[in-house]
Order: C-alpha cells, then sequence, then structure tokens
C-alpha cells in the first residue's frame, strides 16, 4: 500500500524544484495540517506521558511512574483483554460477513440494486443511533431479538446485562457496518477475470470449488486490507460502549457495563483522562495504544505473506 | 416435406460440457428463486434496526413494554415526534448539528481536491513517498491524539466552540484525498496541457478546468464528510462541554438521563436524526456506492 521511495541521485534539477514550487500551495494545506494536527500531538502525548499533570496548572516531571503504574494496574489489563476479545470476534466474522453479503450483492437478479441499498444503508446511520436501537432490539423485557429467538425454543439471553453477552452484542452491532468493506470486496469480484472461470467450469469444477480455487486466492488483497483496517477500528471501539453505559450520566461513578465487561481500551483512556483528570496517565495509555496498533499492522502484513496472492498464478 | 433431420445429437465436445441431466429439472422452480429468498432475508435482517426504530418511535410506553413486541404500531402515537422535540432542547442540538455538518463538509470540499491536485497532476520530486505517508495516517487509531488534542484546543481556548471539529477538515482527510486523486488520474493529460500552453497558470487550470469535470467526485466528498459529521460522536463529546453547544448526537445522552429513558422518544428523536440521512442517501445513492468502490478498483 504505501509507495516506497525510489532511489536515484540525490540531485534536484531545475525542473523538479519548479515542479516543487507549483505542487507547495496545493498539498501545502495537508503538511500543515499533518504536521499541527497528528505529528505535534503525538509527540506532545509522548512528552506528557512521562508527567503528571492534571490538566490545569503544569506538567511536573513523573519518569517513568506512569507506565509503571499501567503495568500493575489491573483495570488496564482488564480493559485491554476487552478490546482484544472484542476485535479478535469481530474482525474475522466481520470479513467472513462482508464476503458473503459481497457474494449476494453479485447475484445476477435484476433487482440486485435494491438488496446493494438495503446492505449498505446502515453503514451511514450513526452509531450512536444504532446503539439505542439494539438497546430496545436487546432488551430483555420487551425484546424483539429475545422473543424471536424464543420462537426457535432458544433460551432468552439477558444481551445487555450479562458480562458474558455484553461484548457479543457489540461484535453483532459491528456486523451493521459490513455493507461498507462488502462493496469493497464487490469491486474485488468484479475483477476476477471471467474467463477463468469460464475454463474451471469446463473442467468441472462446482461453485464451491471455484470459489475455495479461484475467487478467495484472487480477493487476498482486500481481505488483508479489511483485516488491518478491521483491527485499527476495533482496538478503538469505544461510541457503543459508553452509550450502552449510560456515558455522561452518573458523574462518572458508573462502571463501564457488568463486572466492567465494557470496559474498553479507549473508553478506559477516556476516563483516565477526562474523568479523573489524569493526563499523563491516558497519555501513556495513548502511546501504548500507539505501539499496539503499529506491532498489530505489521504482524497482519507478515502474516499475509503467507496467503495473500497479488496475481494468478 | 423434406425436413432436415433434427439435430439430436450435439457435438461430443458439447455433451463433456453439459451436466448431467437430472429427472427432477422439469420440476424444479428456477434457480433465481432460491437466490432471491436469500437476499431478501437478508435485506429484511440489514433493514430490520431501522424499522424497529421507526416502529418503536410510534407506540406509547404501554405498547413498548408489551410482550410479546407488537410487529407494527397499534395506536400509532404520532404525538411521540412533538414529545420528543419539546423535552429537550431538540432546536439547539439541531442548529448545532447544521452548523458543524456544514462547516466540516465545506472544509471537506475546499481542502480535498486541492490537495490531490498536487498529489495527481503535478509531478515532483518524493510525491509518491509522500502520498504514501498520507495513506499510512488511514491506519493510525485517533484516540491515541485525544488526550494531547484536548490540551492543545485548550491552550487555544478552542473548547466550547466549534474551531476543534471543523478547522481540522479545511486540512483534508486521507480518505478523500484518495478518492479526489484516483479521480484526477483518470483525466487525460490532455485537457491541462492545452490550458497550459494558453498560459494558464497550474492554479488556473485546476480551478477553470479540473474542478468542473470534478463536480462528481466532490460531491461524493461532501455527502461522505456531511454523513460523517453528522453522525459524528467522539469529537463533539471530548472538545464540546456546554449543553447549549451539544450537537444531537451527544444531545440524546443527555435527554436519557433527564427522562429515565422513555424509549419510545428516544426511538422518536433518533429516527428524526436518521431520517436526513436515509433522505440523502435514497437521493444519492448511486454517488455512495459508486463513492466505495471508486477507490478500492486499483488502491
Amino acid at each position: 500500500m504505501i509507495a516506497a521511495p525510489r532511489f536515484r541521485r540525490f540531485r534536484l534539477t531545475p525542473d523538479d524544484w519548479r515542479n516543487l514550487r507549483t505542487a507547495l500551495p496545493f498539498v501545502g494545506p495537508w503538511v500543515i495540517g499533518f504536521l499541527a494536527f497528528t505529528v505535534y500531538p503525538i509527540f506532545y502525548s509522548l512528552y506528557l506521558s512521562f508527567t503528571n499533570y492534571s490538566g490545569f496548572g503544569d506538567a511536573t516531571a513523573a519518569g517513568f511512574t506512569n507506565y509503571q503504574h499501567l503495568v500493575k494496574d489491573p483495570l488496564f489489563w482488564q480493559s485491554l483483554t476487552n478490546t482484544l476479545y472484542y476485535t479478535g470476534l469481530a474482525v474475522p466474522i466481520g470479513v467472513v460477513v462482508a464476503i458473503v453479503l459481497a457474494l449476494m450483492m453479485n447475484q445476477n437478479v435484476r433487482e440486485v440494486a435494491i438488496y446493494r441499498a438495503a446492505f449498505y444503508l446502515p453503514t451511514i446511520i450513526p452509531l450512536f443511533a444504532l446503539t439505542f436501537i439494539f438497546i430496545v432490539l436487546l432488551n430483555p423485557g420487551f425484546g424483539l431479538v429475545d422473543y424471536l429467538l424464543g420462537l426457535f425454543h432458544i433460551p432468552a439471553v439477558n444481551w445487555l446485562g450479562d458480562a458474558r453477552w455484553t461484548k457479543i452484542s457489540i461484535v453483532l452491532l459491528a456486523q451493521l457496518g459490513a455493507g461498507g468493506p462488502a462493496l469493497i470486496f464487490l469491486a474485488g469480484l468484479r475483477a476476477v477475470p471471467t474467463d477463468l472461470y469460464e475454463s474451471a467450469i469446463v473442467d468441472g469444477a462446482g461453485p464451491l470449488r471455484r470459489f475455495y480455487r479461484i475467487t478467495l486466492p484472487l480477493i487476498t488483497p482486500v481481505i488483508l486490507f479489511d483485516l488491518i483496517y478491521g483491527t485499527i477500528l476495533g482496538i478503538q471501539i469505544f461510541t457503543p460502549a459508553f452509550v450502552l453505559t449510560g456515558g455522561t450520566s452518573g458523574g462518572g461513578a458508573y462502571t463501564a457495563g457488568p463486572e466492567n465487561s465494557l470496559l474498553f481500551y479507549v473508553y478506559y483512556l477516556y476516563k483516565n483522562a477526562f474523568q479523573y483528570s489524569d493526563m499523563g496517565y491516558a497519555s501513556a495509555m495513548a502511546w501504548v495504544l500507539f505501539v499496539i496498533s503499529v506491532v498489530l499492522a505489521l504482524a497482519i502484513m507478515r502474516w499475509s505473506k503467507y496467503w495473500v496472492h497479488y496475481e494468478v498464478t | 416435406m423434406a425436413l432436415a433431420p433434427p439435430v439430436t445429437e450435439a457435438p461430443p465436445i458439447a455433451i463433456a460440457r453439459q451436466p448431467t441431466p437430472r429427472p427432477w429439472r422439469g420440476l424444479r422452480p428456477p434457480k433465481s428463486l432460491g437466490v432471491r429468498i436469500g437476499l431478501i432475508v437478508a435485506s429484511v435482517l440489514f433493514l430490520l434496526p431501522l424499522y424497529w426504530m421507526a416502529n418503536s418511535a410510534l407506540k406509547n410506553i404501554d405498547e413498548l413494554s408489551a410482550f410479546p413486541p407488537t410487529l407494527y404500531p397499534h395506536a400509532p402515537a404520532f404525538e411521540n415526534f412533538v414529545r420528543a422535540v419539546t423535552y429537550i432542547p431538540f432546536g439547539t442540538f439541531l442548529l448545532n448539528s447544521v452548523i458543524l455538518t456544514t462547516g466540516v463538509a465545506l472544509g471537506a470540499a475546499i481542502s480535498n481536491p486541492l490537495i490531490a491536485y498536487g498529489f495527481s497532476r503535478i509531478k515532483w520530486p518524493g510525491r509518491d513517498f509522500v502520498f504514501g505517508i498520507v495513506l499510512a495516517t488511514i491506519f493510525l487509531p485517533f484516540p491515541v491524539l485525544i488526550v494531547a488534542l484536548f490540551d492543545i484546543f485548550a491552550k487555544l481556548h478552542w473548547i466550547d466552540t466549534f474551531l476543534p471539529i471543523i478547522v481540522p477538515a479545511f486540512f483534508g482527510n486521507p480518505f478523500f484525498i484518495f478518492l479526489m486523486r484516483q479521480f484526477f488520474l483518470g483525466l487525460p493529460n490532455e485537457v491541462s496541457e492545452q490550458a497550459r500552453i494558453d498560459g494558464a497558470n497550474e492554479f488556473q487550470v485546476f480551478i477553470r478546468i479540473i474542478m468542473p469535470l470534478a463536480k462528481p467526485a466532490v460531491a461524493v466528498v461532501i455527502i461522505f464528510a456531511a454523513v460523517q459529521a453528522w453522525g459524528e460522536f467522539l469529537t463533539p463529546l471530548l472538545f464540546l462541554q456546554d449543553e447549549s453547544k451539544y450537537p444531537l448526537s451527544i444531545g440524546l445522552q443527555f435527554y436519557r438521563q433527564e427522562h429515565d429513558v422513555a424509549y419510545n422518544l428516544l426511538m422518536a428523536a433518533s429516527t428524526l436524526i436518521v431520517l436526513p440521512v436515509v433522505a440523502l442517501f435514497l437521493a444519492f445513492q448511486r454517488f455512495f456506492i459508486e463513492g466505495i468502490t471508486v477507490g478500492a478498483v486499483k488502491g
């Protein structure tokens, strides 16, 4: 995805200089925004992570104490495992759901545009609104979901009140966003040369075999993108948990769901920074999150060498 | 009558390609029926939350609490909408949401075409490397920045103003830069070359020649930016603390604590928030679907 710099003689011709001057007013805004709203905050939070800082007054040097406290903080570890548990479930399920949706969007029926619209629509509905709808759908007293499960004699589940099910509820909620990645998979399906399928049919390959031998290998680059991007989004999970657990009400004394089961990493970071006014500690958490995201992305990239096919073999 | 002998045998090669005939073939419904049923079931599943929101919004509190739940409102309570907007300062929240959405969409419409032009139609040394950095920022989790950003904005006295949300939109967004760049790369070089020969400078080429051609792509950026800003939750939560500055996303939270969660009113308020998004989607469906796939074809 990231283009490698082309090595050449490090000398700019007068033409290069002229083009650079021409381009600067165009890309300048991005450069300024990148420095002001991304690079500077990252390094500023690195500095803050070595201080005690309440948000008011001056930050005082604290050495590595914030990081030392992190390692010993059970809530930090719980928020990390909650987040990894959620991401580990939501992302693989999300890839499968998105591929299934893409295959459905690719069906040769006349009104297919209607189905595509239906699958895509939930992805643009504000997440906080979807969360409110889930509160009603999953309500143990009058919720539709438990009623429908009851029709199949499946015992009711206290989705949002039982620590074993709260994260599953958010995994389900996240699947409503599968329509977006599904469109990218759809473009990938469309790019598969049709003559590959034709010759596979001649060779007597059934639909399942065609999917595993042709379609799936050829969309592995999209799977890689979806895995990395989904993981980065997954470890940021915040809004549904915040809305479900009452968010701003209760003045900070509330817990993040039953047995803190919805205390996700960013939720705990938010609490530390904005409810406990411990900006130094929250900054240390931010940096650890930054490192985790880079490590996860690189790990997936490395692993992908074993299964991503960039061309037909 | 001299009829040509009926062709009973296809050439051998074709036989080999034909699937073995099955005795029940004639009794089978057309193959598309099963596919359609699957598609319809899945569509219902994905639209169910929206239907349930509208359904719950129209129930009175007794009907909402009934079990089993009613599949449609038996006594539609349209007054829920009036109650929902009068119980909370809905008008103030709405106005704030509109201001934020307009500001962000405007910033996106101005900055992203400009930046993408510099990354596609001018060839400067190091361009593709810098564009790689633009793409890499897609994978940076925003929450990593929130503590530092809050402190920076606080020192600028920007907290409780719309500036922390609107101003960054004027400096580009990696997704939109990517999308606009893909569009610009697809335009032939000749269109700008002719204008340059006629003595236009680069900015004039951008404004007079390229931008008129780019209207559909800019429309996609505006639509996506507006939808995203309308549903934005984290940034207003962080940077707006005064209730009179809340947009709808945060205002609904506030509503919940005030009223011991009257779910039908909450659903009515949610319906009012979701409605413009659905309307926009139905009006510009093509832009949405194409906007996503444009960037996907060649990444």
